[in-house]
């Protein structure tokens, strides 16, 4: 049965133009929109109901790898410790991450890393780089023990929506920083809860799609966080001109 | 045509009708032989033909085989073979030419199908939650059959669709009720997992996860404070907050009369209560549910009478149909069901009634009524600029008050329940703005100074499906009509509980008890035996 699979899985890869992301079957053709990225797929299971129930499948399966990959290590904390925890579950999803006094360890393009902070069991972590990495809602789980953390960046991950930004206020006694720019899932709802932060020094809530006004989201986030260098859109974004700063146009005869 | 109907007259009818089929060569000859009058004589030339091909199905496979065999496996032997023959019949000659066709074949795409396993009554919040869950529990795809009626498709009128403030939180004085709203949290964070439709965008609830903030005054504070012992137990995370910690976290309240307050810091907000439904009903159709827009007007039920525990008689009934009557017209079908759940949140007691339930001498449990009735609530919308944050919480206040936030443009959306004496009249769903001046605004102004100056931008009244006896949901079966289950009667807080209770509803029609979260103290034995479950703050 490997070879059907495989020839439906280039298929796939083929029609979709090589990129898959978690709603890749749900979202991939607007009403009416271009026959060209129907995948092979998506037509047969509009004939067929056994290939619309291989394709739920598919969709449940993607949806649980991602949990997979986000599961707590407890076992692991048992033995090692929070901080250790929290540092390998980030360096296995890919991102980086610095220990109090020492250097930032990052995983090599191949995705291995050194195993010597498994010997940190009592210094506190200061600072996670987990931008683009597929953490979640339940992989929080293993970086809110990190009490000393004092930096966070999760820019252009795809899976951090407002759930993940209500969960953070455990951190809120050492959390210095943060960095949410390109989330493609977080709105001005999940930044409401941010006030909790008091000691947020620096935010930067730039390029996130899904706020709907960011001018005017910028404005409030500044307000409720009073003593926090926002860094984010350029509030003037979205502002109509006044008249004297229309450009003068003299060379039309009908001048506005 | 005709020739192929008789054909098929003999081998899927009666064992006898068939059989004495079989001896006649002669077609008038049949109709002496036969008891059953209006048997078909149109057999002319192609009586021999028919004749023949029975004689040789007779020859390959036995005498009286088939025709025992299809009957059997068909269950036609309980059919009244006659009236279906004639109605054929009818409908066989309106096709030939000549005839006019329209007036006997007509579209029934509209009517609700004759027959269905389960019947919920109500297509709202709960009817969607239930229907979700037996689809989702059933231990074979399509098992059973589900059909959800509503009277209102566009949900003009419903409590829990577009009129709802939606807030969701865990403060409540009852374990359950605390692991009802905690299971909800769950399944709206994952809310794409569960209503995955393949090809559907994802349901996007615009969630506000800015917590919930009760107020309580110094006769409140223990009870509060027992309260948020209960609900961190069950795994929420409440905090309690003296008056100079609720000045310092939220400077725009007035702390004065306010001892305690507890603030919900995650799983508490509100969000988009339509987006909800649709996703629900987008999924629960692709499940294979079906709907049926229509009213309940009658139930056919039969009884039997059964010992009691202790030897006194009681009645025991069993719905067996119930007539759905189409909008605007006297045009009904009676469908016939095998469980029905009364899941029609302001109206439950008047379909409770027609089920017969509370009619007998009171003080019985025949004569106990189902106490939920229609009661109207008003939501005010206002806009204050100066008026607080992005980091506002669902405030409620300590006389009962409560609002939130809206948007991004300093408007805000609150309400108050009135008093008993003040229950405006559910007839219909007019607003009253005057509720807003004497009763709203002046507690708002009190707490909040800021709102001293607001102007009021649109209003809207719905329905809360109140629970007169103590305001908490009625789940679960029935006593004495058995097929009856109930969920409804959650006066208010009935959209935050509606994914747990279906979950439950579906456990008890499935299983037969509850599995995960145990609602017996939710049951309808309990308004007999006058066992209040009482609820501290009901917003």
């Amino acid at each position: 049965m490997a070879a059907p699979w495989a020839f439906l899985r280039l298929g796939i890869r083929e029609w979709n133009g090589g990129t898959r992301s978690i709603h890749g079957m749900s979202e991939s053709v607007a009403p009416g929109g271009n026959q060209k990225r129907r995948t092979l797929l998506q037509y047969l299971g509009d004939h067929f109901y056994d290939i619309q129930a291989l394709r739920e499948f598919l969709l449940l399966r993607q949806m649980l790898k991602l949990n997979r990959k986000n599961r707590s290590f407890i076992g692991i904390n048992e033995k090692y410790g929070p901080y250790v925890t929290g540092a390998l579950f980030i360096l296995k999803l890919g991102g980086a991450v610095k220990f109090q006094d020492k250097e930032w360890i990052r995983p090599n393009e191949r995705g291995r890393f050194s195993a010597d902070f498994l010997a940190f069991r009592e210094v506190p972590v200061e600072a996670v780089d987990a931008s683009g990495c597929a953490i979640n809602y339940l992989g929080l789980d293993n970086l809110l023990a990190l009490k000393e953390l004092q930096s966070l960046s999760l820019q252009r991950c795809p899976n951090v929506d407002d759930w993940c930004l209500s969960r953070l206020y455990p951190l809120a006694g050492s959390l210095q920083e943060l960095l949410l720019a390109g989330c493609p899932r977080v709105s001005e709802r999940g930044l409401a809860c941010l006030h909790h932060l008091q000691n947020l020094r620096r935010l930067d809530i730039s390029d996130l799609p899904a706020v709907s006004h960011p001018g005017l989201t910028h404005i409030l986030v500044e307000e409720m966080l009073p003593h926090c260098e926002v860094l984010g859109a350029d509030w003037a974004q979205g502002l109509k001109l006044g008249p004297e700063q229309q450009p003068q146009d003299t060379s039309s005869p009908v001048s506005a | 045509m005709v020739a192929v109907s008789e054909a098929s007259y003999s081998l899927e009818g009666v064992g006898s009708a068939g059989r004495s089929a079989h001896s006649g060569e002669c077609p008038v000859a049949r109709a002496d032989d036969h008891a059953g009058a209006g048997r078909p004589l149109v057999l002319k030339g192609a009586g021999l033909r028919s004749t023949m091909f029975r004689r040789v199905l007779q020859l390959g496979l036995g005498p009286g085989l088939l025709t025992r065999g299809l009957s059997t496996r068909r269950g036609v032997s309980t059919l009244d073979w006659d009236a279906k023959v004639s109605e054929f019949k009818k409908k066989i000659e309106c096709i030939l030419p000549g005839k006019p066709w329209e007036t006997q074949l007509y579209d029934t795409s509209h009517l609700p199908p004759e027959q269905s396993d389960v019947v919920i009554i109500g297509g709202g919040i709960f009817g969607l939650s239930v229907a979700f869950w037996l689809k989702k529990l059933e231990k074979k795809q399509d098992a059973i059959r589900v059909l959800v009626v509503d009277q209102d498709h566009t949900y003009s009128q419903a409590s829990s669709a577009g009129l709802s403030v939606g807030g969701i939180w865990q403060q409540f004085s009852m374990p359950e009720n605390v692991r009802l709203s905690l299971f909800s949290v769950e399944f709206l964070r994952n809310i794409n997992e569960y209503l995955a439709v393949v090809d559907a965008p994802p349901v996007d609830l615009r969630f506000n996860p800015s917590g919930c903030l009760l107020l309580a005054s110094e006769k409140d504070a223990a009870a509060l404070e027992n309260n948020v012992k209960i609900q961190r137990q069950e795994g929420a995370k409440v905090c309690l907050m003296s008056p100079e910690q609720l000045q310092n976290k939220f400077p725009w309240v007035n702390t004065e009369g306010v001892a305690l307050a507890s603030y919900g810091m995650e799983n508490e907000g509100w969000f988009d209560a339509w987006s909800l439904l649709q996703g629900l009903r987008r999924k629960v159709r692709s499940m294979g549910v079906l709907f049926c827009q229509g009213e309940v007007t009658r139930f056919i039920t039969s009884s039997s009478c059964v010992e009691g525990p202790n030897g006194e008689e009681m009645v025991l009934k069993r719905i067996h149909k119930l007539h759905v009557k189409m909008d605007k017209s006297l045009e009904y079908q009676p469908v016939e069901c095998a469980i029905v759940i009364n899941a029609a949140g302001a109206w439950s007691g008047h379909i409770a009634k027609l089920a017969g339930i509370g009619k007998g001498p009171p003080g019985t449990l025949q004569g106990t009524k189902l106490p939920v009735e229609p009661r109207k609530r008003y939501v005010y919308l206002w806009h204050c600029p100066q008026g607080p944050g992005l980091e506002t919480p669902l405030v409620a206040d300590t006389s009962g008050v409560y609002f939130r936030r809206e948007g991004l443009g300093s408007n805000y959306l609150g309400g108050c329940s009135p008093t008993e004496e003040e229950e405006p009249d559910p007839a219909n769903l007019e607003v009253d703005h005057d509720f807003f001046q004497n009763k709203v605004w002046p507690h708002l102004a009190q707490r909040v100074p800021a709102f001293q100056t607001l102007k009021v931008q649109s209003a809207w009244a719905g329905y809360y499906d109140y629970n007169t006896f103590d305001q908490n949901g009625v789940v679960g079966p029935h006593p004495l009509v058995v097929n009856m289950y109930f969920a409804t009667g959650f006066s208010g807080h009935g959209l935050q509980h509606a994914l747990g209770v279906g979950r439950a509803v579906a456990e008890v029609v499935l299983e037969g008890e509850f599995k995960t979260i145990n609602m017996s103290p939710f049951l309808f034995t309990r308004f007999y035996l006058e066992d209040k479950l009482q609820e501290y703050n009901i917003l």
